[in-house]
C-alpha cells in the first residue's frame, strides 16, 4: 500500500510540476474568462450607433420606429433625391426610404455604414407591424390599443406525474444545458487524462525503467498508482480552473460594472428611471430562474457528476493503460484505440438526440452500458431518471470498471515486458490467461 | 551455505519452453556466473528470482525460506536493458527507486550522496536524466541497484555500455560488495569477465542447465592435455620424442625458436615423460599447459548439446 502511495505521489508531482501543466492551468481560465468577458467589454467600449434618417413619403410611419441606444431614428421631411445628395454632409449612417403602405411594399435603405442583420430585421418588423396596424384600422376599424388588449402569452409547463401520484415539474432547457455541460466535461476529462495514462505506460516501457520498478512493486500496483495519480492531476486542474475562472470573471464583472456606472452618470434622471424598470424586470427573471433551478435535482446531479466523472475515467484509463502496455510506441496504438474510443465518441455524438428524447429506448440502453453511461446518463439525469435505472447504471459502471481493471492488469503484466513483437487481438486474448 | 536455491523450476510461454527442470545452488558471498547464449532462458530465470513472474513448477528458496514478497527489499536487480525516467531529475529519481525498495527517504539521501561522490557524479544530482551521458546514466543505475545493500545482487550484463575505466570501477565495486557479504548473480555471455570475477557458474542452453560448478574445477575438468613447448633445436629431433603418446597440433619457427603445440593422444599421456624424452634432443625454453578458456568450454558444451545452437539465438529470453 505504501508503495502505491509512492507511485501516486511521483505520478502526481512530476505532472503538476511540469511547465505545460502550469501554463495550461493558468491559460485555461484566462481563455474561458476572456470568452465570457471580451464580448461584453467590447459592446461597452465601442458602441456601434446607427442613426437612420427616415424619409417617409406615406406619412404613416411617424413615431412608429422606437429608438434604442444603438439604433436611432430621425424623421426628415424632404425629398429623397435631396436627402441622398446631402447624405454625406449629415450625421446619418443610413437613409430609410418608404414610399408605399402596400403589403408587399419594397423599402429601400441607403447606407454608408453597413447596418447589421438584426437592425434590418428590426426595421422590417416595425414596418410590418405598422402596416398591419394600418390594415386593421382601415379594413376592420381596430385600433392598436384594442389589438394590444387581445394579445396573449402562453408557456406550457411540463409536469411529471409518477405512478404513486406525486407530481413534479421540470424545465427542459436549463436541464439540457446543464446535462450537456456535464457530459462535455466528462468527455474531455476521459480523453485528455486517459491518453496521458497510456502515454505514461508507453514511456515507462520504452525507457525500460519498467523492469526495475516491477522488481520492487507488483505490475498491478504500478498501473493503479499511475491511473490514480493522473486522476488527481485531472481533478487538480479541474478545480483550479473552476476557482480561477470564477475569480477572474468576478473581478472583471466588478470592474466592468464600475465603468458602466461612470459612463452612465451624466445621462440624467430619465435613464435612472428606466434603469429601475429594468431592475424590476431583472428581479422577476431571477426569481423565475431560481424556481427553475430548484426544480433540477442539484444534489443528485452533483453526486452523479462526480461518480460518472471518476467511474468513466477509471474504466477508460484501465483500458488505455492496457493498450499502452501492449505496444512499443504510440504509433502502434491505432488498431487498439479504435474500439475504445468509438463508444466514447459515439455517446458524445448522440448526446444531442438523447436530449430530445431523454426517456427513449436508446437513451435508456446507452445510459446503462458502462462504456457510454458516463456521458449519456449525465445528459439524462437533469430530466429525472428512475432510481432503479440510476442504480443499475452505477452498479454496471463499477462492475465494468472492476472487469476492465482486471483485464488490463493481466494484459499489462505481460505487455510491459514484451518488446519487438507485433501484438494482435489473439495475442492479447492469450495474455489474459497467462499464469502469474 | 546457499543463499539461493532454485529447485526444479519449469517455465513455459505460449509457444516455447523457457526453463526446463533447472536447479541451481548459489553459495553465499560468492559471485555466480549465469551463462548462456541469447534466448537460453537466463532472463526468464532472473525474472522468477525477482518475482516478476512465477514459475509454472518448482520452487525458489532464499536463505532456506520460500521466496516471497518480503525478500524483494533484499534483492537488487540491474536489468540488461536499462533505463530511467528521462524527464526526472537524477537525485529525485534515485530517491524514488530507493524508496520503492523500502528505504526511508532520509536514509536513502545520505547513502546516495556518498555513492554519488564515490562515482564522481555528485554535480549531476539536480540534472535531468536526459542530460546525462550514457555512461553516467549507467552509473546512476548501478548505484540505485546496490544502494539498499541487498543480500542478493542480480546484474544482467553489468559492463555493457561502460568504457574500460568505468568497467574497472564497477568491477572493483562488485568485488568489494562480495567482501562485504553480498552474493552476486552475474548474467552474461562475455566469458572473459566470468573467468576474472566469478567463483562458480551455471551454463544454460535451450532452457536446460547443461553445466555448473566452481570455475576452477570446471576448467580442470575440461583440461585437454594440451601443452605449448618452445625450444631451440631440430624439429626432427623433437618428433622423435613423440613416442611418449603425443601428437603435434601446430608448430612454427621464429628467430630460431620453435613453438609447438602438442596434445596427449590418450588421457594417460604424461607431459613428464615427454619432457624427459625431449631433454636430450633439444634445448627447452618453456613448457605451458594450455588450459581451456571459459569461452572454449562454453562453445564446446553448447555445440555438444545442440550443434546448430550458436548460429541461432532467440529474440526474447
Amino acid at each position: 500500500m505504501n508503495k502505491i502511495l509512492l507511485i501516486i505521489k511521483r505520478e502526481y508531482l512530476t505532472r503538476v510540476k511540469k511547465t505545460s501543466f502550469i501554463v495550461m492551468t493558468l491559460v485555461g481560465p484566462l481563455l474561458i474568462a476572456a470568452l465570457m468577458i471580451v464580448p461584453a467589454w467590447l459592446a461597452l467600449k465601442d458602441k456601434d450607433i446607427q442613426i437612420v434618417e427616415v424619409i417617409d413619403e406615406t406619412g404613416q410611419f411617424i413615431n412608429q420606429f422606437e429608438s434604442t441606444e444603438t439604433l436611432q431614428f430621425d424623421h426628415q421631411f424632404m425629398n429623397i433625391e435631396k436627402a441622398k445628395e446631402e447624405f454625406y454632409d449629415t450625421k446619418y449612417t443610413s437613409i430609410l426610404y418608404i414610399n408605399s403602405t402596400d403589403k408587399n411594399a419594397e423599402v429601400e435603405m441607403f447606407y454608408k455604414k453597413q447596418p447589421g442583420v438584426s437592425t434590418i430585421k428590426q426595421i422590417e418588423n416595425t414596418i410590418e407591424s405598422a402596416i398591419n396596424t394600418l390594415e386593421l384600422k382601415n379594413k376592420f376599424n381596430i385600433t392598436k390599443d384594442q389589438l394590444e388588449q387581445t394579445k396573449s402569452s402562453i408557456t406550457v409547463k411540463t409536469i411529471y406525474r409518477d405512478i404513486s401520484g406525486s407530481e413534479e415539474s421540470k424545465s427542459s432547457t436549463i436541464s439540457s444545458v446543464l446535462g450537456l455541460a456535464g457530459a462535455v466535461m466528462i468527455y474531455f476529462f476521459i480523453f485528455m487524462y486517459g491518453i496521458q495514462v497510456m502515454r505514461g505506460v508507453i514511456e515507462e516501457k520504452t525507457s525500460r525503467i519498467v523492469e526495475i520498478i516491477i522488481s520492487s512493486v507488483k505490475p498491478f500496483q504500478l498501473m493503479m498508482g499511475k491511473i490514480i495519480g493522473i486522476a488527481l492531476v485531472g481533478l487538480t486542474q479541474f478545480i483550479l480552473w473552476m476557482v480561477l475562472t470564477g475569480t477572474i470573471v468576478t473581478i472583471a464583472q466588478v470592474a466592468l460594472n464600475q465603468s458602466i456606472d461612470v459612463a452612465s452618470t451624466p445621462a440624467g434622471l430619465e435613464e435612472a428611471m428606466q434603469g429601475q424598470d429594468i431592475q424590476i424586470d431583472k428581479q422577476k427573471m431571477l426569481t423565475q430562474f431560481s424556481s427553475i433551478i430548484e426544480e433540477i435535482p442539484i444534489a443528485q446531479m452533483l453526486f452523479s457528476f462526480l461518480f460518472y466523472f471518476l467511474g468513466g475515467y477509471l474504466l477508460y484509463a484501465a483500458l488505455l493503460a492496457a493498450i499502452g502496455s501492449a505496444v512499443d510506441s504510440e504509433a502502434d496504438t491505432q488498431q487498439f484505440m479504435m474500439p475504445v474510443t468509438i463508444p466514447l465518441i459515439f455517446s458524445f455524438v448522440v448526446a444531442q438526440t438523447v436530449i430530445e428524447n431523454p426517456d427513449g429506448a436508446m437513451a435508456f440502453w446507452l445510459s446503462i452500458f458502462p462504456l457510454t453511461s458516463p456521458i449519456i446518463m449525465m445528459v439524462r439525469i437533469p430530466f429525472g431518471v428512475d432510481a432503479w435505472e440510476l442504480i443499475l447504471s452505477m452498479v454496471l459502471l463499477v462492475l465494468g470498471f472492476i472487469g476492465a481493471t482486471w483485464m488490463a492488469g493481466k494484459i499489462y503484466r505481460t505487455g510491459i515486458l514484451m518488446y519487438g513483437k507485433k501484438v494482435n487481438y489473439k495475442e492479447l486474448w492469450k495474455w489474459l490467461f497467462y499464469k502469474g | 551455505m546457499d543463499l539461493l536455491h532454485v529447485k526444479r523450476v519449469y517455465k513455459s510461454y505460449a509457444s516455447h519452453t523457457a526453463l526446463h527442470n533447472v536447479s541451481l545452488h548459489i553459495p553465499e558471498q560468492s559471485i555466480f556466473g549465469l551463462l548462456g547464449p541469447n534466448g537460453a532462458g537466463k532472463t526468464s530465470l532472473i525474472r522468477i528470482i525477482n518475482q516478476i513472474t512465477a514459475p509454472d513448477k518448482g520452487e525458489v528458496f532464499f536463505e532456506k525460506e520460500k521466496l516471497s514478497p518480503k525478500h524483494i527489499s533484499q534483492i537488487g536487480y540491474l536489468p540488461e536493458e536499462r533505463g530511467l525516467y528521462k524527464k526526472m531529475k537524477v537525485g529525485e529519481q534515485a530517491l524514488y527507486l530507493a524508496q520503492l525498495k523500502g528505504m526511508s527517504k532520509s536514509e536513502a539521501k545520505v547513502k546516495l550522496q556518498n555513492w554519488f561522490e564515490k562515482f564522481d557524479i555528485a554535480p549531476w544530482w539536480d540534472k535531468k536524466v536526459e542530460e546525462l551521458s550514457k555512461g553516467m546514466a549507467q552509473k546512476v543505475q548501478f548505484i540505485t541497484t546496490v544502494l539498499h545493500e541487498p543480500k542478493l545482487l542480480i546484474l544482467d550484463e553489468p559492463f555493457s555500455g561502460f568504457d574500460p575505466i568505468n568497467t574497472n570501477l564497477i568491477k572493483k565495486e562488485i568485488l568489494e560488495l562480495r567482501e562485504k557479504g553480498s552474493t552476486i548473480i552475474f548474467s552474461t555471455h562475455n566469458m572473459e569477465s566470468v573467468e576474472e570475477i566469478c567463483d562458480s557458474i551455471a551454463l544454460i542452453n535451450r532452457s536446460k542447465k547443461i553445466l555448473d560448478g566452481n570455475v576452477d574445477e570446471i576448467k580442470h575438468q575440461y583440461r585437454s592435455n594440451t601443452y605449448e613447448i618452445i625450444f631451440v633445436g631440430n624439429m626432427i629431433a623433437f618428433s622423435t620424442a613423440l613416442w611418449t603418446g603425443f601428437e603435434i597440433l601446430k608448430s612454427s619457427t621464429e628467430n630460431g625458436k620453435t613453438k609447438v603445440e602438442v596434445k596427449g593422444a590418450t588421457p594417460n599421456a604424461s607431459v613428464n615423460s615427454l619432457i624427459g624424452a625431449l631433454v636430450s634432443q633439444v634445448k627447452i625454453i618453456s613448457v605451458n599447459e594450455h588450459t581451456p578458456s571459459m569461452n572454449e568450454i562454453f562453445i564446446k558444451k553448447v555445440q555438444e548439446v545442440m550443434p546448430e545452437t550458436l548460429e541461432e539465438g532467440g529474440d526474447d529470453e
